[in-house]
């Protein structure tokens, strides 16, 4: 891709992206969003991590405007939000988490006319539109309608769209939920593209890969608070135990037929300082695995799978293997 | 978003309503044919086929000829169904399901933007119908041509009035079946009583109070002198209720969707 510069505007001036300080949102008598303080860098990708309902929407809708805080301060390139959110929207580029494309337009047309919305000059929008379908992968679908899209391409031309202001910061609301893996690489490869040419990026996800794979820095967001802040591996280092033993199968080892389960009563502790059982596979922490190992080599019918400690183990750790509706 | 933070604070308007307007005539625009035919049949076939079957058993109403006296009412009868379908079937899709309105609202446009360009547009494409219904008035010799170009103002105000009291619907609706209630226990009663087939002389004493509240009356009674060739009367008072429903319509609609979507 020869035009890295042109599609962002990456750090022009000195203020943070985006800084947000004791934010609150309240709804009843549910706090949605319960007290995050966030400070962008220029130029770094800065994931929030949450699962479904943990306030990850809330928090970009009230840093764009979108909704007024019940307590909080927000900057957003650097002027006050909700104040004057509108004008600063001008140098922000927004994937939202629904398609929200035009389908009665052509993917031309959409580019057209959402960059009407932000006062550019139609010559000049129409003279961008190949270099932003080029972006999107999307040369050859310039007059294509919408529905003729796949859902992957759907979020390359969102994506495209987002950039049609040249933002300094682009914020993307789980960009790649409900993709195939191929469109979810595809996604990631524009995305490390547009970090090398120096976007300011925020990014929600529940995607433990995704975070891992793009963040320079995350936050793990459960209930409206930020549970941990770091980068991957600090955060990982900071919370949890470096090895993982996935222990799972039938263990004849207890005078009888048991599970994985029957194993960790009688034996994880002596082992691993933190153990969970989750479903037939219990998950031991451990700072060494050499013990575990040789113990459960000696057992028949355990299975066991040692791995790295991950960022998803860290996740499960703060926000627990209960579900989430 | 302005700092005040009451849903009911006035509208900020500005001319960034443009683009959105742009966005829906460009969709029309492709569909332009389908649209005003479309928006064209229903009160054609209502002239055509009550004009002349009752046209027969009443040769005269006031003095004209039933189909010149029903030519006004289905004006703005046609006018008021353009606008309400527009903002409450298209407005819906537009703020619910396609997400359009979210997708602006990203953009540096603010929500009274975007419900101000749904309520000029509305009237817009009223207008758009509406001129096609009075060229083919007009070429069937319907009516008196004299004041007929009148009309495009009036048109395009009764549009905005209705546009905005359909808003209010589109700002409460959780589902387009909603809007059934609206047509059945407002829009249809409405046009019954307020001279769009009859004059409303002809309503019980009670009843003809009422239609003198209703804003399609006073439409009526502004297109229905001015199609007959002849300069109404009490021009300011009819404007000034259709007015009047319209910027209370609008200011209320703001509110609930503000409500609705900046919650």
């Amino acid at each position: 891709m020869q035009a890295d510069r042109p599609l962002t505007l990456a750090s022009r001036s000195p203020a943070s992206p985006l800084s947000i300080r004791g934010l609150r949102k309240r709804y009843g008598d549910t706090e949605v969003v319960a007290g995050i303080d966030l400070e962008l860098r220029r130029g770094e990708c800065f994931t929030l991590l949450g699962p479904n309902g943990a306030g990850k929407t809330t928090t970009l809708r009230c840093a764009l405007g979108l909704t007024a805080p019940s307590a909080g301060e927000i900057r957003l390139a650097g002027l006050p939000v909700p104040a004057r959110a509108r004008e600063a929207r001008m140098r922000v580029g927004i994937v939202p988490q629904q398609d929200s494309l035009d389908p009665d337009f052509t993917c031309a047309e959409n580019l057209i006319v959402y960059g009407r919305y932000f006062g550019l000059d139609e010559a000049a929008i129409r003279a961008r539109i190949p270099e932003l379908l080029a972006f999107a992968g999307l040369e050859g679908k310039r007059d294509a309608r919408i529905q003729a899209l796949s859902g992957g391409m759907k979020r390359r031309l969102t994506l495209a769209r987002a950039l049609v202001n040249r933002p300094d910061l682009l914020i993307l609301d789980e960009p790649t939920t409900g993709l195939d893996p191929q469109a979810r690489h595809l996604i990631w490869e524009r995305l490390k593209h547009l970090i090398r040419a120096g976007t300011t990026i925020l990014l929600t996800t529940h995607f433990m890969d995704e975070a891992e794979r793009l963040a320079d820095r995350l936050a793990i967001l459960d209930t409206g608070r930020m549970l941990t802040e770091g980068s991957p591996r600090d955060v990982i280092a900071a919370q949890i135990e470096p090895q993982v033993v996935e222990v799972y199968g039938d263990w004849n080892g207890g005078g009888g037929a048991g599970g994985a389960e029957a194993w960790a009563a009688r034996h994880a502790a002596a082992f691993a300082r933190r153990f969970e059982v989750s479903g037939e596979t219990a998950f031991c922490y451990v700072e060494d695995a050499a013990p575990l190992l040789a113990h459960l080599s000696a057992q028949t019918g355990l299975r066991y799978l040692h791995r790295p400690a991950n960022l998803e183990d860290v996740f499960l750790k703060l926000t627990g293997r209960e579900l989430r509706d | 978003m302005p700092t005040s933070a009451s849903s009911w604070r006035a509208p900020q308007l500005s001319r960034r309503f443009i683009p959105v307007w742009r966005r829906n005539f460009l969709v029309w625009r492709k569909l332009a044919l389908p649209s005003v035919l479309g928006n064209l049949a229903d009160p054609v076939i209502y002239l055509f086929g009550l004009g002349f079957g009752i046209g027969m058993l009443v040769p005269e109403v006031g003095g004209v000829r039933y189909i010149s006296f029903l030519a006004a009412g289905m004006v703005c009868y046609s006018t008021m169904n353009a606008a309400s379908f527009e903002v409450l079937y298209s407005g819906f899709s537009r703020m619910h399901v396609q997400k359009t309105w979210e997708a602006i609202m990203n953009a540096p446009i603010d929500l009274d933007d975007v419900v101000f360009a749904e309520l000029v547009w509305a009237a817009s494409k009223a207008l758009l119908s509406g001129a096609a219904i009075l060229l083919v008035i007009s070429a069937f010799g319907f009516v008196d041509t004299r004041y007929v170009l009148w009309l495009l103002p009036l048109i395009f105000l009764v549009g905005l009035a209705f546009a905005a009291l359909g808003l209010v619907m589109t700002a409460l609706a959780p589902s387009y079946d909603f809007f059934m209630y609206y047509f059945t226990l407002f829009i249809t009663p409405m046009t019954l009583v307020s001279g769009v087939f009859f004059p409303i002389e002809q309503l019980p004493p009670a009843l003809r109070a009422a239609a003198t509240l209703l804003p399609l009356t006073h439409a009526i009674e502004l297109a229905r002198p001015l199609l007959l060739g002849r300069l109404p009367e009490n021009v300011a008072l009819h404007l000034g209720v259709i007015a009047g429903y319209g910027a209370a319509a609008f200011w209320l609609a703001l509110a609930l969707t503000r409500r609705r979507l900046l919650k």
